[in-house]
């Protein structure tokens, strides 16, 4: 079931993809930064390899990628910089792996977060999805693996996903490069700005908290009032995350940093 | 604190209000995300009502994960790995010494003097540097470039999460994490990544005692190492048509012996110094991929071969510089290396080794792979034989698995040497890479101390031991 244009040399670089220029890790001088979100095993480091031409260790189990990795494309004429996330089941950071990829999209503020989910395990990858979009509106979901889903008769019908989450989804299989124009092309249009996005906020049931989100998020608003994600922010000072409440006594939350960096230690693979 | 801050007043605001939503507010909020999470999947996602009533994977994993045959499976699959390695490595093995040793070798000599170089550089350089690197290439490049492209295979294939899922049980008994599994299969690559790989384990607690014990699982640097010691001694033991098979056995057990270990120091670790709680994780089994066989083969060569390899090579280079060093300078009438082979060997009677080995192993602790060529070097140079062997301080490669055999029991090696060998192999403190890395992720002295020591300590009560029943049944 492939469809036209993407012919199975579609992963090549002499294919083109539409200005598709693989960069590998030359980094200098990128335009716009590209996350890459999801939980483990879904294939982001395989979207992160066809993305950028680099052979990013890819491995069957979950886990697989401890440290960030990060690559360069080109597309439209455009820089883009993209960093693979460690997969993760929430962003909650209550573990090593789930504070780099929140305090990533958080801090880093990537221009787009692409989050990689499982076709055939939608609803579980979905939760992830959801917290992604309480950060951040520029996301775009990208539905992976759909080549296993459609053996295991499953089907999802990506526009009705994306009319309920408000942001842009493309079916895709990494592993045969299918989709990976399309993808461009949605990460192309929301880190622009050119496509609108209207993320899908949880739907907070509970008259006590709804009142007090509505007591302390115009509080936040006013010491920050380009915060994107005022509500999330005040969901987490609520549940007193430490890292959130140092990062609103530091002011850290209202830099607007280019290349904010998560520390991480390099090492042998 | 000063309410004048309105930072501080917004936190205030936060406390209080922490009050009025309730403590359940978080758990209630997680099942705001999953309700939302569950009407927007069963909208979008439909099945097809005849869905596979039997599913392959399902049935594989029955299999794979059974508690008859999951253990058994495992050893089976990792015997046929390492039984393919070793014979497949041999032939190449021997082409690439052909080609760097018996060619290159003299070549290189020859236009050293064409050019006039003084002897002392020319040893140095040619003799030391360039020897042991070639060594390392012709040994270690044809097994690593068979096995870790089965190994990424597996890898591919889903079977890993399988073995952590076997093991799984049995490392929390032993009071560590389950995903210890996990680090324990990257050690068997390389040590190094293993220990960056406990990153995956959240408690610190179980973290450590992931990194402290990957040392025991066998690294590629070590299993040149097992397997040629194993094919000299314990091949040679048995008829030539079962010698394959008895060395891949011999190397299994060494292997196994060493996720024994692991279980056992991490009970003990967990039971002494690192005493807590064996936190609970989810693991998720990942469906069977079909590998992509020829995309497999050429990234594990490119990323893993060729990375080891070079690793290995770096380290190569001056450790040939050194031995050569030691070799040829005297003190006294006899050089470095005679003076502290003299030195280790009472020690390393004990231990059921000999002098030779232990000087191999404190040369070669930047890595492991180039203990055996070392070692013969150093026998060579010490012992009474004459007409092989190219002079003091040269590494070489013997044509023969036979001229090897002559020339190490010529040294004084023995079966129970060899065992030992092979044991001492397994458990020694890491390679001071792996120590390296151990330090930059714990950051700690201490327990990169521990962790070096520890398996050191180890290492000498268990050989010693073996040495002392051997030498009483004997």
């Amino acid at each position: 079931m492939r469809r036209s244009g993407t012919a199975p040399c579609a992963g090549c670089p002499m294919q083109g993809d539409g200005g598709l220029r693989r960069l590998g890790i030359d980094m200098s001088q990128a335009d716009l930064v590209v996350a890459l979100a999801g939980n483990p095993n879904t294939g982001k480091s395989t979207v992160f390899n066809a993305l950028t031409g680099l052979r990013q260790h890819t491995g069957n189990w979950p886990g697989k990628t401890v440290t960030r990795a990060e690559g360069a494309f080109s597309y439209g004429g455009k820089r883009f910089k993209v960093v693979d996330l460690p997969g993760t089941y929430s962003l909650l950071a209550t573990s090593a792996d789930e504070e780099v990829a929140r305090d990533f999209i958080l801090f880093g503020r990537p221009d787009v977060t692409v989050v990689v989910v499982d076709a055939t395990r939608l609803e579980r990858n979905l939760n992830l999805v959801l917290q992604v979009l309480e950060i951040t509106d520029r996301a775009v979901v990208c539905l992976n693996l759909m080549d296993e889903a459609e053996r295991n008769g499953i089907r999802v019908d990506h526009r009705a996903l994306a009319r309920d989450l408000g942001v842009p989804v493309v079916p895709t299989a990494a592993r045969s490069g299918r989709g990976l124009s399309e993808l461009l092309e949605a990460i192309d249009g929301v880190a622009t700005g050119a496509v609108a996005t209207k993320p899908h906020r949880i739907d907070v049931q509970g008259g006590a908290l709804s009142e007090a989100l509505e007591r302390l998020v115009p509080r936040i608003r006013e010491l920050y009032p380009e915060l994107p994600n005022a509500r999330w922010v005040a969901l987490r000072l609520l549940e007193e995350d430490p890292a959130i409440v140092e990062a609103l006594k530091s002011g850290e939350l209202g830099m607007i940093t280019e290349d904010y960096a998560v520390p991480t230690a390099e090492g042998p693979r | 604190m000063s309410t004048a801050d309105p930072r501080a007043a917004v936190l205030d605001e936060a406390r209080a209000l922490r009050w009025e939503i309730g403590r359940d507010f978080h758990d209630k909020l997680m099942e705001a995300v999953y309700a939302d999470a569950a009407r927007i999947a069963a909208r979008s996602v439909t099945r097809d009502g005849a869905e596979a009533a039997f599913s392959w994977g399902r049935a594989v994993d029955r299999v794979v994960t059974s508690k008859l045959f999951g253990f058994p499976l495992m050893i089976l699959l990792f015997a046929a790995v390492f039984w393919i390695t070793i014979t497949g490595a041999n032939v190449p093995s021997g082409m690439l010494a052909a080609l760097l040793l018996d060619r290159g070798h003299p070549f290189l000599l020859g236009l050293a003097a064409q050019i006039g170089m003084p002897g002392w550089l020319s040893g140095l350089l040619i003799d030391g540097c360039y020897l042991a690197t070639a060594w390392v290439v012709s040994v270690m490049l044809p097994p690593m470039a068979i096995f870790f492209p089965l190994f990424t295979l597996l890898e591919d294939l889903g079977y890993l999460p399988r073995v952590a899922f076997n093991l799984d049980k049995t490392f929390q008994r032993a009071g560590a994490h389950g995903k210890q599994a996990l680090t324990m299969m990257m050690g068997f690559g390389c040590n190094a990544a293993g220990v960056i790989a406990a990153r995956v384990i959240d408690s610190p607690r179980e973290r450590l005692i992931a990194i402290i014990t990957n040392n025991f699982a066998l690294c590629n640097g070590r299993w040149p190492t097992q397997i040629l010691v194993a094919a000299l001694f314990l091949g040679s033991l048995v008829p030539a048509y079962l010698a394959g098979l008895i060395s891949a056995a011999a190397v299994v057990a060494v292997a196994l012996l060493g996720v024994f270990l692991s279980f056992g120091v991490s009970w003990l670790l967990s039971r002494t110094v690192l005493r807590g709680e064996v936190s609970s994780f989810s693991l998720e089994l990942p469906p069977y991929r079909p590998p992509r066989i020829l995309q497999t083969i050429y990234t594990s060569i490119i990323d893993r071969t060729l990375f080891v390899l070079w690793r290995a090579v770096v380290f190569a280079l001056p450790a040939g510089a050194v031995i050569w060093l030691i070799s040829n300078v005297s003190v006294g009438g006899a050089s470095l290396a005679e003076h502290a082979i003299g030195f280790l060997d009472p020690f390393a009677f004990l231990l059921g080794l000999n002098g030779v080995i232990l000087l191999a192993y404190v040369v070669a602790i930047p890595a492991n792979e180039i203990v055996i060529p070392t070692a013969l070097m150093l026998t060579v140079m010490t012992s009474p034989l004459t007409g092989i062997g190219e002079g003091a301080g040269v590494m070489f490669e013997l044509d023969s698995l036979g001229d090897t055999l002559r020339v190490l029991e010529a040294g004084g090696w023995t079966v129970l040497t060899a065992v030992n060998v092979m044991l001492f192999s397994l458990i020694h403190n890491p390679c001071s890479t792996t120590l390296y890395t151990i330090h930059k992720e714990t950051g700690s002295w201490k327990w990169t101390a521990v962790s070096a020591l520890l398996p050191l300590a180890l290492g000498f009560v268990v050989t010693f031991f073996v040495a002392q029943v051997w030498r009483l049944l004997a």
